[in-house]
């Protein structure tokens, strides 16, 4: 049952999404180029000798800033605005009595909106190497892989995280409100802004414990090739789904009892 | 015997609604302090729908007709009393129960903005675990029965109006449901669209047998596809029945306009105890009961010189409005 909904449901909706997606072309490409904070970020670090601090090179640390550019882009989620946006126009109600979550519709919106950014990221690295050839490097094929399903473990954790923020809609209408007041712990907290290494000992003895590392940092270093622990750290990343999963769930159920259907 | 596949017993529905004063001082005290009341928008209704019968809403504006059907599709969740639609509990949205009903909303869509209609088809079909060729098989037996084939292939934002609902409810019906909630179909449809669209469902109900539940602000909608209503005032039922029986019931009269060979004769009808509606020269449009109107003709032909006489209904609008402001019928 479950392969039928993935080979029929999820692969039509994901055929489909990419259709529309590609309707968006340059809007899409115009996104992928808005997300070069971690290049003028790096910028800041060589520029003003940040790196020697942390104990890491040029090289690597370019890399990491590339590597973050690259899971940033490949795990970024709007789902909660999406959602909000339907929600407040009733355009949610014929979604929800389709025998489909309406969930997963977002879900191939998020997933085909990655494969179609993914030539936009190539021609963005392209020009990264041009601009640093020194930081070329081909990850081998073990630690591509790795790198794919940790940077999607982080796009599942930030996806049931603003799923359950997004739930939120059903008792008050501006549920992405909350997602503001997160996106801040998840700009700073995350790595994209600066490897988690670079922390004070005190904030990363706490910064563990939150999902936010293995949103940006962990997939990041993974791919560049700094040292990792890869097992533990997937371990946390599946252990932040099955954790997030049900409380998802649970809002979910919750909610649609106070489904008011308003604008419809 | 005909089964009943709805079945609503004492259903209420309660909604909480914050107040505001007027002005700044309002605003500001909204700020700290939000009073919220509940407001009890449907009141202990119980009623049941048979199999294969059509059933149109009527109320005025904020009455509870959408939120009713809103409840028997299952998109909310009732605060008291008990529904059963095709042996299902709505609200649970068991995957069964889904594939057997549709809820189509004027103005609503579901067709994605951007794509052409044929592509939402193939994924509602998809949706509905229908393999590709049972897809393609209805997708051609619907179009031919909505008259829309070119436009499956045009994008959606380059529909018109028609064509748009005409896909919306393609999009809906792929899965062959057996029970129609449709919500003001015709919102917003010229004439031969809304005509159409009405040709369309009857002929959907004869073949399918489904049951259709209906709301709609247009009276043609009503008169032309039920046989049955269910008018709803303030969250009540004020009437359950037939739709002649109650026409009959609010307008127990017939307008007969007679045309006089002279005008004098004209003058002269009020002496006889008839109350004259209308007068355009030698035309009088009089209104008389029903169970009066072969003793009041007999009268009339024999005192009069008529050169025509026409015998009408009064307008189904006029009377449809009195059901709207009535507590009880």
């Amino acid at each position: 049952m479950i392969s039928n909904l993935i080979n029929r449901k999820i692969l039509t909706l994901l055929k489909v999404q990419y259709s529309n997606m590609l309707e968006y072309r340059v809007e899409i490409a115009l996104w992928a180029i808005s997300g070069v904070i971690p290049f003028f970020m790096l910028n800041i670090w060589t520029n003003n000798s940040l790196n020697e601090s942390i104990n890491i090179s040029n090289v690597m640390l370019s890399r990491y800033f590339l590597c973050a550019f690259f899971v940033r882009q490949f795990s970024v989620v709007w789902v909660v605005f999406s959602f909000e946006e339907d929600s407040l126009m009733g355009k949610v109600s014929p979604y929800l009595i389709q025998p489909l979550n309406p969930f997963f519709r977002y879900f191939a919106q998020h997933l085909a909106e990655q494969i179609t950014r993914f030539p936009f990221a190539i021609i963005i690295a392209f020009f990264f190497f041009i601009f640093n050839p020194e930081s070329i490097w081909i990850p081998n094929l073990g630690i591509l892989l790795l790198s794919i399903l940790s940077t999607f473990l982080s796009f599942l954790i930030q996806f049931l995280i603003q799923s359950i923020v997004a739930c939120l809609c059903f008792w008050t209408e501006k549920a992405s409100s909350i997602e503001r007041l997160l996106f801040i712990p998840t700009l700073f907290l995350s790595g994209l802004l600066a490897p988690v290494v670079s922390f004070p000992e005190y904030v990363k003895s706490w910064i563990y414990l939150t999902p936010f590392p293995y949103l940006i940092d962990f997939p990041a270093n993974v791919l560049s090739g700094n040292p990792t622990n890869i097992a533990g750290g997937l371990s946390i990343q599946v252990l932040w789904v099955l954790l997030l999963f049900p409380a998802f769930k649970k809002m979910w159920s919750a909610g649609t009892k106070k489904y008011t259907a308003m604008g419809s | 015997m005909v089964k009943n596949i709805i079945n609503v017993e004492n259903l209420s529905k309660s909604f909480d609604v914050s107040s505001k004063e007027p002005g700044l001082k309002g605003t500001i005290k909204h700020f700290f302090i939000r009073k919220t009341k509940s407001l009890k928008v449907i009141k202990d209704i119980s009623f049941e729908i048979k199999e294969g019968e059509i059933v149109g809403f009527l109320g005025a504006n904020g009455a509870g007709k959408t939120t009713i059907l809103k409840m028997l599709c299952g998109l909310i969740y009732p605060s008291k009393g008990s529904i059963l639609v095709s042996g299902y509990s709505p609200f649970r949205r068991k995957e069964n129960f889904l594939k057997k009903i549709t809820l189509i909303m004027g103005q609503k869509q579901q067709l994605i903005w951007d794509l052409p209609p044929i592509e939402s088809f193939y994924l509602n079909a998809s949706i509905y675990d229908l393999d590709k060729f049972e897809a393609k098989r209805r997708i051609k037996k619907l179009s031919d029965m909505l008259e829309i084939d070119d436009e499956l292939y045009i994008p959606v934002r380059k529909l018109s109006l028609g064509q748009r609902m005409k896909s919306e409810l393609l999009a809906a019906l792929i899965h062959e449901p057996n029970i129609l909630f449709l919500d003001e179909p015709t919102l917003g449809l010229d004439i031969n669209a809304q005509r159409n669209l009405r040709k369309f469902l009857k002929k959907y109900n004869k073949e399918t047998n489904a049951t259709i539940c209906l709301t709609s602000h247009y009276m043609k909608d009503i008169t032309s596809l039920c046989k049955r209503v269910i008018c709803v005032h303030n969250g009540s039922i004020s009437y359950d029945g037939e739709l002649d029986l109650l026409l009959k019931k609010l307008s127990p009269v017939k307008e007969i306009l007679i045309v006089f060979r002279s005008d004098e004769d004209a003058l002269k009808l009020e002496n006889y105890g008839f109350t004259i509606k209308n007068k355009i020269k030698n035309e009088i449009t009089i209104n008389v009961e029903n169970n009066s109107i072969t003793s009041s003709l007999k009268t009339i032909f024999n005192n009069f010189d008529i050169e025509d006489i026409y015998i009408n209904e009064p307008p189904i609008d006029e009377v449809i409005g009195k059901i709207l402001i009535k507590k009880n019928i």
